[in-house]
């Protein structure tokens, strides 16, 4: 399967990563290559085979419904890049 | 043309545990933003989630209240995508192997049952909150992580009335479970809405509106009306429709098109590897299943079997549980077997006064054994019906005790004949002409001489005596 | 031999027996840094002549055996950046679990984080934010990667031991590159809680150290269960240093067909065969074993790890921490931030992710990728019936000239294709130093054994270093 720059573009806008022109046109050739390279995958006859979503063979880790201590609002800001009083603050939404 | 509508409803619930989904933060509204947060549920690098056991049972209890069946692996997937209130930018949720899948709920529309599937019930985490200042946006993330169930009903309902009706029925059973507040104005329970509108008669369905932001059920009815306006307009101008969003502006009372950028959803749903696959066996389900409270449907055919209640009055007694927990109180401190009485009282003066107060039968505060007094005065005929329904308003109102209330307003009936018979020979003196019309046969007669007797008595006298006393009187003359 | 030359197991009993003590071996890390770090630059924010000193007496005050950390593993307080431009100045408000841990085992975190390539995404040290890492033998040449900066630290005494993270090799590759010990536990010994996820389903923490008994000690340490993290499982931790000193006569040990092939480099390949019948002498049982599927390993690898890391670094968005860029909207705040934030491998890993898990290609690619996964984990599976264990090299080539592959992404790619299946069967598997080519870069030896069966890899590994020299050589700087 080939990835064409269009696709690329639309890939990276999902994944909010704005390109520059010779960005896009770079990692399209070279995303064509590692792809090409990928596609030998398709030559295995994978159709009876399970996936792997999980290595582990375990099952049903859960934890019991008990609070723990939580930050300080202080605390959980504090790296923010942008805050307002106890909120983070983003450029504002419109829709 | 004539139309025939589609409505498949989306809910979302939260659960009512005391920690969030994926980590031990308290849920509690109403706090400091940002106060009840941690690195998990803020998303930090380097945090990973374990799932709420007590969340995983409510959900199974839920889905088996529906009659879902539980499946038997189930996992967790990721839904991608980006937005300032879902701090990993990912919400963790389930895709191709829900929690559970093929349930129904029977509602009673226009007197009717109907029976509306329920495709998939399945596990998620609640986003966080934004407010919206003039130059921007601000994020709070108490809210974040909170449990959530999907509830994702089958495009089975066809009206307005009966997405309402539906809702109403989903939360009096989620109610009964006790596993969500179910408060559409505080969020806990959300409902987005699947409309379309296709020829009568036709097969294929019509282009469907998804429609948000309604925070009650009746907004959800009334977004339901206007939107079959809206659509049939347009059908009939003979106008291609658009697969959209629409939000529901309660204000204005109508829907509007949200315009999105994004295009088509690519959420990139894969399963999430930060956690492991449930197998929830038979044996799980079973116990489970002994922990189901008695359902509004079970309670209900219980009602009409143990105490003798047609299904209209017990309907309206199991509507929800606080109520029916209140009358099955009653009913049972009713001390005489038959419990047709107590039952009349319950669906009757109670819950015109529950109404007419718009209140809950619970809510009213009547106490139970003063309702069991008060009933006993008027079945030994010390107090007569009539009087025995304003004793009830007052002791809603005072709380006081149904007898003080009888001696406080002198409402013992006068069941002493010699003094009945006095007022009865005045009323049979002055009633000539309903005499000759009882002794011509005509009973209503009767009603008329004994309501005539109730009135000079100030509405004291007792009317069955009253009604065997002139009955004796002018047969024996 | 200044301190800082020494194992932490020798220091560890100098500190025991009051021979030495925290301070002392803090201020001989502290001169080998100020020699010779402007040349290796192991250490992501070291700036010669900064505040190291003053941090490294407040770090004194905790008396323990210090240990460098890896970028990636949040410490609390103290910047942990995983060398990207996008989590500049992020000092995580929790420890890792390892850190936790090393601390109760009265460590002292030391307060210089390790160099690696941005994310872990690469095989060089070349992606980082902070430039390049050197390699200790050859200062034109990389360090390998990811954990170049940890391997780098340990090989040329600026560090006593540290700790690595591994997804396709980036424990192992350094290791192997720097002449040091590197240990990749099995998927789930060593809690993942606090490590800034590259790929979750392979990433694992685990030790680069001096000689295979630090690496016994300090996989002890940083093993276990841990609740918080649901992939983490719940088995007893041996003490390690039991399987030391044992011999390996008997043992079954298997050489892959698949791994002696084309493309390893000549002088690799006969030191690589050199150390099998090291290991023949002391009496392993060395037969061939076939892994059919390893070719498929990289292209494997490289749809789920950047798939996995396409959704983990969604997060990194400007919002909470981090980086963000001058924006006037909320799309143009997330596409310009992680633009200029992350790097260029970084973005390269990402697209190609979000590509595999779109739609249209998640079946062809992503759920392909997981079912060949199955069949490298089979493959895994039936070699280990017959085996103990298998040995292969680490590396086909030994480190290369610093920007010799950074033009062609796929060639890096190609760097990690013996330790990629490791990761994909979630086995443990370590790297030792077996040797040198001839220009004097080191080799390493890859001991891969069953899911748990660390003790096996000590075993071994500590059979082939006390027979041999290798580990004790140090570079000249």
């Amino acid at each position: 399967m080939a990835i064409d720059k269009e696709t690329v573009e639309y890939v990276a806008h999902l994944a909010r990563i704005e390109l520059k022109p010779e960005e896009l046109e770079r990692l399209s050739r070279q995303l064509h290559d590692i792809i090409g390279f990928i596609d030998q995958l398709s030559a295995l006859d994978v159709e009876q085979v399970k996936p792997a979503s999980h290595i582990l063979p375990i099952s049903n880790v859960l934890r019991e419904d008990k609070p723990h201590v939580c930050l300080t609002p202080d605390k959980a800001l504090e790296n923010a890049p942008s805050k307002i009083g106890n909120f983070f603050s983003v450029p504002k939404i419109i829709e | 043309m004539k139309y025939q509508t589609v409505i498949g409803l989306e809910v979302h619930l939260q659960l009512n545990t005391k920690t969030k989904a994926f980590c031990g933060c308290p849920i509690d509204f109403g706090k400091t933003p940002n106060s009840s947060v941690c690195p998990v549920c803020l998303g930090f690098p380097g945090t990973l989630p374990v799932y709420n056991k007590e969340a995983l049972n409510s959900a199974i209890k839920l889905a088996l209240a529906f009659s879902c069946q539980i499946q038997e692996h189930t996992k967790f997937d990721r839904k991608n995508y980006f937005y300032p209130d879902l701090p990993k930018n990912y919400q963790i949720s389930q895709f191709d192997l829900p929690l559970s899948r093929n349930g129904y709920l029977d509602i009673s529309s226009d007197g009717k049952i109907k029976r509306i599937g329920i495709t998939r019930v399945h596990l998620e985490e609640d986003a966080g909150k934004l407010i919206h200042e003039t130059s921007s946006s601000l994020v709070d993330f108490n809210r974040t992580g909170v449990p959530l169930l999907e509830i994702v009903s089958e495009p089975d309902l066809s009206s307005p009335q009966e997405a309402f009706d539906y809702l109403t029925s989903l939360k009096n059973v989620i109610e009964y479970l006790d596993v969500s507040d179910c408060d559409m104005e505080k969020g806990s329970l959300r409902c987005d809405a699947n409309i379309s509108l296709r020829p009568e008669g036709a097969k294929e369905l019509g282009v469907k509106t998804e429609l948000k932001n309604m925070n009650s059920f009746k907004g959800v009815k009334d977004a339901l009306t206007f939107e079959i306006g809206r659509q049939t307009e347009l059908l009939e101008a003979g106008q291609a429709m658009s697969q959209e969003t629409r939000l529901w502006d309660a204000q204005k009372n109508e829907t509007v098109s949200m315009r999105s950028k994004e295009g088509a959803k690519d959420y990139r749903y894969f399963p999430d590897p930060d956690l492991t696959v449930f197998v929830i066996d038979q044996e799980m389900v079973s116990r489970i299943k002994t922990q189901l409270p008695e359902l509004p449907q079970e309670k209900m055919q219980r009602f009409m079997r143990d105490y003798g209640l047609s299904e209209y009055d017990a309907k309206i007694l199991v509507s929800s549980k606080k109520n029916a927990q209140f009358s099955e109180d009653c009913i049972q401190k009713y001390p005489e077997k038959d419990k047709k009485t107590v039952v009349n009282w319950l669906i009757g003066p109670l819950l015109s006064e529950a109404n007419s107060r718009k209140l809950n039968l619970y809510e009213l505060n009547v106490n139970q054994e003063e309702l069991i007094s008060l009933i006993g005065f008027v079945e030994n005929q010390s107090i007569s019906h009539l009087s025995a329904k304003l004793v009830l308003t007052q002791m809603i109102d005072s709380q006081k005790p149904a007898s003080l209330i009888i001696k406080e307003n002198n409402m013992l009936q006068i069941s002493d004949t010699a003094a009945l018979e006095q007022i009865i020979c005045d009323v049979v003196q002055e009633n000539e002409k309903s005499v000759i019309s009882f002794k011509a046969g005509k009973t209503n007669a009767l009603m008329f001489l004994v309501g005539q007797v109730m009135k000079k008595s100030g509405g004291k006298a007792n009317p069955k005596i009253v009604g065997e006393l002139i009955r004796r009187r002018l047969t024996d003359a | 031999m200044d301190l800082n030359q020494l194992t932490a197991h020798e220091l560890l009993d100098r500190l025991k027996k009051g021979q030495v003590v925290s301070k002392s071996i803090l201020d001989s890390l502290y001169a080998r840094i100020q020699a010779v770090e402007p040349k290796v630059k192991a250490y992501a924010r070291f700036k010669p002549g900064d505040k190291l000193s003053l941090n490294l007496q407040a770090s004194a005050l905790s008396a323990g055996l210090p240990i460098t950390i890896k970028d990636n593993i949040c410490t609390e307080g103290l910047n942990t950046e995983c060398c990207s431009k996008i989590l500049a100045d992020f000092q995580p408000p929790y420890d890792a679990t390892v850190i936790s841990k090393l601390k109760a085992a009265g460590s002292s975190i030391f307060p210089l984080k390790s160099n690696m390539d941005e994310f872990a995404f690469g095989s060089s040290t070349e992606n980082s934010y902070f430039g390049t890492t050197h390699n200790p033998w050859d200062l034109g040449s990389v360090p390998g990667g990811s954990s170049g900066g940890s391997a780098a630290a340990v090989a040329s005494d600026e560090a006593i031991w540290a700790l690595g993270s591994d997804t396709g090799g980036s424990i192992r590759q350094p290791a192997s590159f720097c002449g040091v010990v590197g240990l990749k536990p099995t998927y789930g010994r060593v809690s993942r809680f606090g490590l800034i996820a590259f790929a979750s389903s392979l990433d694992q923490i685990g030790p680069i150290t001096k000689d295979v008994e630090d690496a016994a000690i300090l996989t002890r340490i940083i093993s276990g269960y841990d609740p918080n993290d649901s992939t983490s499982v719940n088995q007893e931790v041996p003490d390690y240093t039991k399987s030391l000193g044992n011999e390996i006569k008997g043992l079954k040990i298997g050489t892959p067909k698949e791994y002696f092939i084309e493309g390893m480099d000549a002088q690799v390949k006969s030191v690589i065969e050199e150390a099998v019948n090291r290991l023949k002498s002391l009496g392993g049982a060395i037969n061939q074993v076939s892994l059919p599927h390893t070719q498929y390993a990289v292209p494997v690898y490289y749809i789920i790890a950047t798939a996995e890391a396409s959704s983990n670094l969604a997060r990194f968005d400007g919002v909470q921490y981090g980086y963000r860029a001058k924006s006037t909207s909320l799309i143009d705040m997330y596409k310009k931030t992680r633009a200029e934030g992350f790097g260029e491998e970084a973005k390269r890993r990402i697209i190609l992710g979000t590509f595999a898990l779109s739609h249209g290609y998640y079946d062809a690619y992503y759920l392909r990728a997981l079912k060949v996964r199955t069949l490298i984990k089979n493959d895994f599976d039936a070699v280990f019936k017959d085996f103990d264990c298998i040995v292969a090299p680490t590396s086909p080539t030994p480190a290369f000239k610093i920007g010799e592959r950074t033009q062609d992404p796929l060639k890096m790619y190609l760097s990690d294709i013996y330790t990629i299946s490791v990761n994909l069967a979630g086995i443990p598997a370590i790297s030792i130093p077996c040797g040198f080519t001839k220009n004097g870069l080191p080799v390493g030896l890859q001991i891969m054994a069953k899911p748990f069966n660390e003790e096996m890899l000590f075993r071994v590994a500590h059979a082939f270093e006390q027979n041999t020299e290798w580990h004790k050589v140090k570079p000249r700087l």
